[in-house]
């Protein structure tokens, strides 16, 4: 079997003892791409923080395993250190850490110790992430996410995923905010790491992403819950006729998470 | 109310010392007058810290002659990581103890009349221009009782002389090295440009008596005349024993610019003073400081700019780290006088504090005594921040490592400031000491 298995299993996450999720269960196998949707207010990037170990979500149930090791026994460097990778939809701005000093420990954090990359290897490859993905090469000495524009942030994120090379990616909405030009340059980027070894997770509430980056599989989420999975298929229905059917389908009224419970 | 401690050196002493030293006769009369003032002036008052339980006045005074060294390659190991070898100073000058142990100065500054040399030198070749600066404009005797007991004890320094539209392009450093662990430093560093000259300078104060106790009362005068620029650099490293007063003031006359950047390093208790007046109209100056406090340590530190021009240009910034039971006061006084219009003040302190038991706190003041000025404040105290530490560690950046990143990038401001490439680095891997 090629690849990295991401198994998500009866997860809840509760912010304030509010839940947001009750019970997501998902599996991402290398070499799959899979996209959840849904609207806004329905759990989706609760599911990437609480997997990523953002500090203010509470698991309260459920289980998060990679390649059979029981990630929410992790700190949040080990399990980047095991293979996950999450762009965010806010990254944080670091001042006086500069992208290219960062992305550079970031490399060196997967490796050994006395192994760290070589400074030109790193260099000549930063250039051609950087090249690739449309980037002004400045951006590299400036301060991390400093000043940075919504698209200069997505597509910053999209340069630690080129060069981190995780073996599981979770993208939260990280075609927020972008003009078509940047989602295409984003896309691409993503569609290069495309292989067996690459499993992703795709955090959207657009559909117009997925005619760049064709999913595998599809999930609808609401009310903190995956309702319902397919294919690329999916995805299109939902872009023509929207989210009512599922709602209709499914019997449910109001699909966002309970916040006030 | 004052303390009254009688002070344990005499005017029999001072003049032994004088004697030794074959002092001048105002410098002599300087020292006696200053005694006699120490005992009755009162300490200085640091803002919201304590000192009249620390130790600034008894101390063993005694001149050490530190050896003389030949070349860099003569200094212990632990002193030449202070140089990059492939690229010593071409202006040097090491005070080893109270001597000095090397001293080079380039040819051509020589010849332009450049004056770089140790202050007891200077006092005899240059006496009157000694006198003319010496604890007259920038700093005064009678300021305090330290500043009073420095002037009586002065047993070390420099004087950097640059005359009328000389520009000084490869920096002056000089290296303060207290080897000995139980010799007192009063250390005077006096600073003239004259008209139109450029220069930068840095300095670095050295100790390593982390048992041993010791006092050191250093003060620096820099004086930039018309239309000069200088830029002051300093990496203050005393350890754990010593005590310590350090009293920086510059002033600026018209069109001046004095630029400070001040890595405070020391790990003893430390009372740190950075004072510009803009006297001139359209003088400027930027104070820029960086400062760690880990174990027991108490500073304070109060980085000021008095501005009495017209048109002028003040920036204060201030950023700390606290670690363990370290309590820190930042003070950052912005002050525009009567006169000063179309001044500009600003000013930004920032703490960040790495441990529950340490306290800073960081005093933003605006006196401002005119209308046309603008003027603003930042002040800030702490802890890092939990979703930047997330952020990093999402990429595999190990905790310590992403709290190293932060801490880093906190003090980049200041650091990337300090003008020589080595004492950068230098200031840099300081800062890593103290931190881990």
């Amino acid at each position: 079997m090629a690849g990295s298995v991401l198994e998500i299993k009866d997860l809840h996450v509760s912010i304030e003892d509010n839940e947001i999720l009750s019970g997501v269960n998902l599996t991402i196998k290398g070499g799959e791409f899979h996209a959840v949707m849904g609207p806004n207010g329905t759990g989706k990037s609760t599911l990437a923080s609480a997997i990523m170990g953002h500090p203010k979500y509470e698991i309260t149930q459920g289980s998060v395993f990679l390649d059979g090791e029981d990630v929410l026994e992790m700190e949040v460097d080990e399990r980047a250190r095991a293979g996950l990778f999450l762009g965010m939809q806010y990254p944080s701005e670091i001042s006086g850490v500069t992208t290219s000093d960062f992305l550079r420990s970031s490399i060196n954090a997967r490796r050994e110790e006395g192994d760290e990359i070589p400074l030109m290897k790193f260099i000549k490859e930063m250039d051609a992430a950087l090249d690739y993905l449309d980037i002004d090469k400045n951006m590299a000495q400036r301060y991390l996410n400093e000043g940075f524009s919504g698209g200069e942030k997505k597509r910053n994120e999209i340069l630690q995923l080129m060069l981190l090379k995780p073996e599981i990616a979770i993208l939260d909405e990280i075609d927020s905010g972008l003009d078509i030009d940047a989602l295409k340059v984003v896309s691409k980027g993503i569609n290069k790491l495309r292989d067996e070894n690459f499993g992703c997770l795709i955090i959207t509430h657009y559909q117009r992403l997925l005619n760049y980056i064709t999913p595998d599989y599809v999930h609808i989420m609401m009310q903190g819950r995956v309702v319902k999975s397919g294919g690329p298929e999916l995805a299109k229905r939902l872009e023509a006729e929207g989210y009512e059917w599922v709602k209709e389908e499914l019997g449910i009224t109001d699909e966002t998470v309970e916040q006030n419970a | 109310m004052t303390v009254e401690t009688k002070l344990p050196f005499d005017k029999a002493y001072i003049e032994q010392f004088s004697n030794a030293k074959n002092e001048a006769q105002w410098m002599r009369e300087l020292r006696q007058q200053a005694l006699e003032q120490a005992d009755q002036l009162e300490m200085p008052k640091p803002d919201k810290t304590k000192i009249n339980r620390w130790n600034f006045t008894e101390f063993n005074h005694e001149l050490v002659e530190g050896e003389r060294i030949s070349s860099i390659e003569d200094l212990p190991a632990d002193m030449q990581v202070y140089f990059d070898k492939e690229n010593i100073p071409e202006n040097l000058l090491i005070q080893r103890d109270h001597s000095v142990a090397y001293a080079t100065l380039s040819a051509s500054l020589q010849e332009k009349g450049v004056i770089f040399t140790d202050i007891f030198t200077a006092t005899q070749q240059h006496s009157d221009l000694v006198k003319k600066y010496y604890m007259q404009d920038a700093v005064q005797v009678d300021q305090n009782r330290l500043t009073a007991l420095h002037a009586a004890l002065m047993n070390g320094g420099i004087f950097i002389y640059i005359p009328k539209n000389v520009q000084v392009e490869e920096p002056l450093q000089a290296i303060f090295w207290q080897e000995n662990p139980q010799a007192a430093l009063v250390n005077h560093v006096l600073v003239v440009a004259e008209e139109s000259s450029s220069l930068t300078y840095v300095e670095n104060y050295i100790s390593q008596n982390a048992e041993e106790e010791t006092v050191a009362n250093v003060i620096t005068e820099v004086i930039a005349h018309d239309n000069a620029k200088i830029n002051y650099g300093a990496v203050d490293n005393f350890a754990a024993g010593t005590t310590t007063y350090v009293n920086r003031r510059g002033v600026a006359y018209r069109d001046a610019t004095i630029d400070w950047a001040l890595g405070q390093m020391n790990d003893g208790n430390t009372v740190s003073e950075n004072i510009t007046h803009l006297v001139g109209d359209n003088s400027s100056s930027e104070a820029k400081a960086v400062a760690v406090g880990r174990g027991k340590q108490t500073q304070n530190f109060t980085s000021s700019i008095v501005q009495h021009g017209k048109d002028t240009n003040g920036y204060i910034l201030q950023r700390g780290v606290m670690l363990e039971s370290s309590s820190t006061i930042f003070n950052a006084i912005g002050k525009i006088e009567h006169g000063g219009t179309r001044s500009n003040s600003e000013q930004e302190s920032r703490v960040l504090m790495l441990s529950e038991k340490a306290r800073g706190d960081a005093n933003p003041i605006l006196l401002i005594d005119e209308d046309d000025v603008t003027a603003g404040h930042a002040a800030s105290v702490g802890r890092v921040d939990p979703l930047q530490m997330y952020y990093l560690m999402s990429r595999g950046i190990t905790k310590e490592e992403a709290e190293r990143l932060v801490i880093h990038g906190f003090l980049a401001p200041v650091v990337t400031q300090l003008p020589i490439e080595s004492v950068k680095n230098q200031l840099t891997e300081v800062i890593e000491r103290k931190v881990y």
